[in-house]
């Protein structure tokens, strides 16, 4: 039990030892003689690689992670080379980068930003790591990307597809070589407006949170350019796995096509809803129902299995393209792991390679010189034809693949068919445009 | 001094030297060994291990005094990263007020949940925790954006008003989270033979608070009040026929629980300026009730041991690849090698849930008390074979809630 007695002496004696808690931590202040943040000093360098191990998007999360290995073999010479041998810039010699050999540390980001800021900060204070790269959804990635420029490491976004992570919260130290929501409308419109006509009434379901809206945002002001008509947007709550009492609505609605704003389980669930409801036997106003996914993944194809037949979308990469860049890709990915990769796999291997490249043509891993090689640089060599990475915003500007599910599938990753490769400047817009406008760059920052 | 009895007193003194020495104890193991991994003495986690544990220390003030079992805490710890974060994006990017505005917000928000959900007890009032906090979470994520940013988080940005202070700094990049021109994440490296030490001003700042914060609940426990909400739950029904009224003692264990978790919250913000959707999601309520019981519910020291391993688990094993599995094993024999690495596979790297969950099963079967209750046995142990056997707790007769002090 306590008793409270107040001493003249006792309080004095508190206070000193309050006192010197407090002015305690003022001895150590930072000091540091590096350059920049986490400089490789020894023979090797390590490389963060930050992705879904566990919760939604761990399939994902799988696939990247297979990715970066290949890509850390390749740059360290071992293996059969993969896209090196196709790219264009020629700076890449198989002994690592710079000369130092390549290590890397993984880390569960569990979809969510706190664990995957965790994890990266226990990359970046603990293992040294000088680069980080990952991440599975928007939130993340923007999370991830926040945390590297104040960190002073450079970002290499992996599958992020928001607007907002090169627009509203784009950051010098982040690069993402990824398609976007804008990408996918600008892509997508003329391909439904030649298949389904110009004179279409659509109803959008779509996930409620940021990467719906702009999605949504994107699709719909794409659509309405080429005379759609948008009936009615509808958000679903994220948790969401029963889409019957949303698809209900829709035939009563007037409208001819249903977007499914949906990604991962979400759209996998809602897709088999939409089908099951019977949605694409249907004709209004004299025309075929129609159900648009505008973000495909092969991953997500599997999961609604035959569902995906003849439905539209787009990707950013899918294996089946025949340029030398994605065949050696392909083979490399496949004899190590026995299939396909998915286009997650793309984005992270060509993500590390750039970053490899950049830091070779720089002569530094400074995340400012870096950033400098990277902004501007046009290549080509690594699947998408050639590419831009815009130094505005830090966005590769590439083809954009418009996709469909296959009728006849010959194998169980045979799903997705390329409809039309829609041309780089088909997608491009102004850094300012409306839906990127609002954020800055800032500098770049090398930490220490 | 300070109001509390010798034996609180030298659990105050180890409590703070553990926490003052963390850096040299967190990481036993020179850099660049393999054992290194097992290291956990870098900034962000030690910063993890005292802010989660501030929010169980607070959690276990009703958990473990009243029995009333909270689903929803995260929601509080949520709330005051909010608040935190928006007094960085709007007043200044020190800490101070951040902190002390998310814990008035937190207690507020706990006030009205609290008001709400005590009317009922039990299973019932698990749930009402539970809604709220998950509505919270939903809130949070969609409906409120314009307040919480949604899915992708509150963040800094370039443009933030930031009334005392400037936007931007000269270099053009974002101010950092400082106490007074103390930047939160200046860190002193100190190297000692193949060991590298890190002391980390954030951490310094945490750990003091979370002291403080170990004191004030040491101060609640031993006090009057403590020993009415023992009361609460060991008989609230005898308690209210006495003609007391729980209601109000309750609240007040609801609401300073509320308050150290939004100090939490505050906190987390304070070392990285971002408030996430996720840090309020059921998940999150479940993690502090594991770290509680993990530690021992009712016990002071229990609950911060319990963060303590539940975020080592997260932080450390979750980083064991196979590269690393192979590196370990890289003496051994191919075949061996490869056999060992497939074993040990599904319990590190994506694994590590079920390493915890194995461990939390074992604690909760054959340590109820949880890891606290591990300690006191191996002490009993050494007490037998100096034969004193006296049970120097008849304090607390007529017992049984677990002894507080250890």
């Amino acid at each position: 039990m306590s008793k409270t007695t107040l001493t003249r002496r006792g309080v004095l004696r508190s206070g000193a030892v309050a006192g010197a808690g407090v002015a305690l931590p003022t001895i150590f202040t930072a000091s540091s003689a590096a350059a920049y943040t986490n400089e490789p000093t020894g023979s090797t360098v390590t490389l963060g690689f930050n992705v879904p191990q566990t919760g939604p998007y761990a399939d994902e999360g799988a696939d990247e992670l297979r990715a970066y290995q290949l890509a850390v073999e390749h740059l360290n010479g071992e293996g059969d080379g993969g896209m090196m041998n196709t790219f264009s810039s020629k700076e890449l010699q198989g002994n690592g980068i710079l000369g130092k050999k390549v290590e890397f540390v993984t880390g569960d980001t569990q979809t969510k930003s706190d664990a995957a800021r965790a994890s990266a900060k226990s990359m970046i204070e603990k293992d040294g790591a000088v680069m980080i790269t990952g991440g599975s959804s928007s939130g993340v990635a923007i999370a991830v990307q926040g945390l590297c420029q104040e960190a002073g490491v450079i970002f290499m976004a992996g599958l992020t597809h928001s607007n907002d992570t090169t627009g509203k919260d784009k950051k010098a130290n982040g690069f993402r070589h990824f398609f976007n929501a804008y990408m996918s409308g600008a892509a997508l419109a003329p391909v439904l407006a030649a298949r389904y006509g110009a004179d279409r009434k659509a109803y959008h379901l779509t996930a409620d949170y940021t990467w719906g809206w702009t999605q949504e945002e994107s699709i719909a002001s794409a659509t309405e350019a080429l005379g759609w008509e948008t009936v009615e947007k509808v958000r679903t709550p994220l948790a969401a796995t029963d889409f019957s009492s949303y698809i209900a609505p829709v035939l009563n609605s007037g409208a001819d096509v249903l977007i499914l704003n949906h990604y991962g389980g979400n759209m996998v669930n809602s897709l088999t809803n939409a089908v099951q409801f019977g949605l694409r036997e249907k004709e209004v106003n004299g025309k075929n129902f129609e159900i648009v996914v505008p973000l495909y993944s092969r991953l997500m194809a599997k999961g609604a299995g035959a569902n995906v037949k003849g439905i539209l979308g787009s990707t950013n990469w899918h294996w089946s393209l025949q340029d030398d860049a994605s065949k050696a890709f392909v083979k490399s990915f496949g004899t190590k792991y026995g299939f396909p990769p998915s286009q997650a796999a793309h984005t992270v291997y060509c993500q590390t390679l750039l970053y490899a490249d950049a830091c070779q043509r720089a002569g530094t891993f400074n995340p400012c010189g870096v950033g400098q090689a990277l902004e501007g640089f046009e290549f080509d060599g690594l699947g998408n034809g050639p590419t831009l990475y815009r130094a505005d915003d830090h966005q590769c500007f590439k083809d954009v693949l418009v996709v469909q599910g296959k009728e006849n599938p010959t194998s169980e990753f045979d799903l997705l068919e390329v409809v039309e490769v829609t041309p780089a400047a088909q997608v491009t817009y102004d850094p300012d445009h409306p839906m990127f406008a609002g954020g800055q760059l800032g500098t770049c920052n090398p930490g220490a | 001094m300070l109001g509390i009895d010798k034996k609180d007193r030298n659990l105050l003194v180890v409590v703070a030297v553990l926490a003052l020495a963390a850096p040299f104890i967190l990481n036993p193991f020179p850099a660049g060994s393999e054992l290194a991994q097992f290291n956990a003495g870098y900034p962000d986690l030690m910063q993890r291990f005292v802010i989660f544990g501030i929010f169980a220390i607070g959690f276990n003030i009703l958990f473990g005094l009243t029995g009333y079992l909270s689903f929803g805490h995260a929601a509080f710890l949520g709330v005051g990263s909010y608040s935190a974060v928006w007094m960085f994006k709007l007043l200044s990017m020190n800490v101070l007020p951040a902190i002390i505005l998310s814990v008035i917000v937190a207690g507020l928000f706990s006030l009205l949940i609290g008001f709400v959900s005590l009317r009922r007890s039990g299973i019932y009032f698990s749930i009402l925790t539970l809604a709220f906090a998950q509505m919270s979470f939903n809130l949070a994520y969609s409906v409120l954006t314009p307040i919480t940013n949604g899915e992708t988080g509150l963040q800094l940005t370039l443009n933030d008003p930031r009334v005392l202070g400037s936007s931007a700094t000269a270099d053009g990049s974002i101010p950092v989270t400082n106490l007074f021109g103390l930047e939160m994440r200046s860190t002193y490296e100190m190297e000692v033979g193949a060991w590298l030490f890190q002391f980390n001003a954030g951490y310094y700042l945490c750990a003091f608070i979370m002291l403080a914060a170990f004191y004030l609940a040491m101060r609640i426990f031993r006090s009057p009040f403590g020993m009415m909400l023992r009361a609460i739950k060991t008989n609230q029904t005898r308690l209210n026929y006495t003609g007391l009224n729980s209601r109000p003692y309750t609240l007040a264990a609801f609401v300073i629980s509320g308050m150290y978790a939004g100090l939490a919250g505050g906190l987390m913000a304070s070392m990285d300026p971002l408030a996430g959707a996720e840090r309020m999601q059921w998940t999150a309520s479940g993690e502090v009730v594991l770290m509680t019981i993990l530690g021992g519910a009712g016990t002071m020291l229990g609950p911060v041991l319990g963060a303590g391993f539940i975020k080592y688990f997260e932080n450390i094993f979750s980083k064991i690849n196979d590269s690393v599995l192979h590196g370990w094993f890289a003496f051994l024999p191919d075949g061996m090698e490869n056999a060992l690495v497939t074993i040990v596979h599904p319990f590190v790297g994506k694994g590590w849930h079920l390493t915890l969950g194995l461990l939390f099963m074992a604690v909760v079967i054959f340590l109820p008390g949880g890891l606290i209750e591990g300690g006191q046995r191996i002490a009993k142990m050494f007490k037998k074979k100096k034969g004193s056997s006296s049970d120097d707790d008849s304090e607390h007769s007529p017992k049984q809630a677990p002894h507080v002090a250890e």
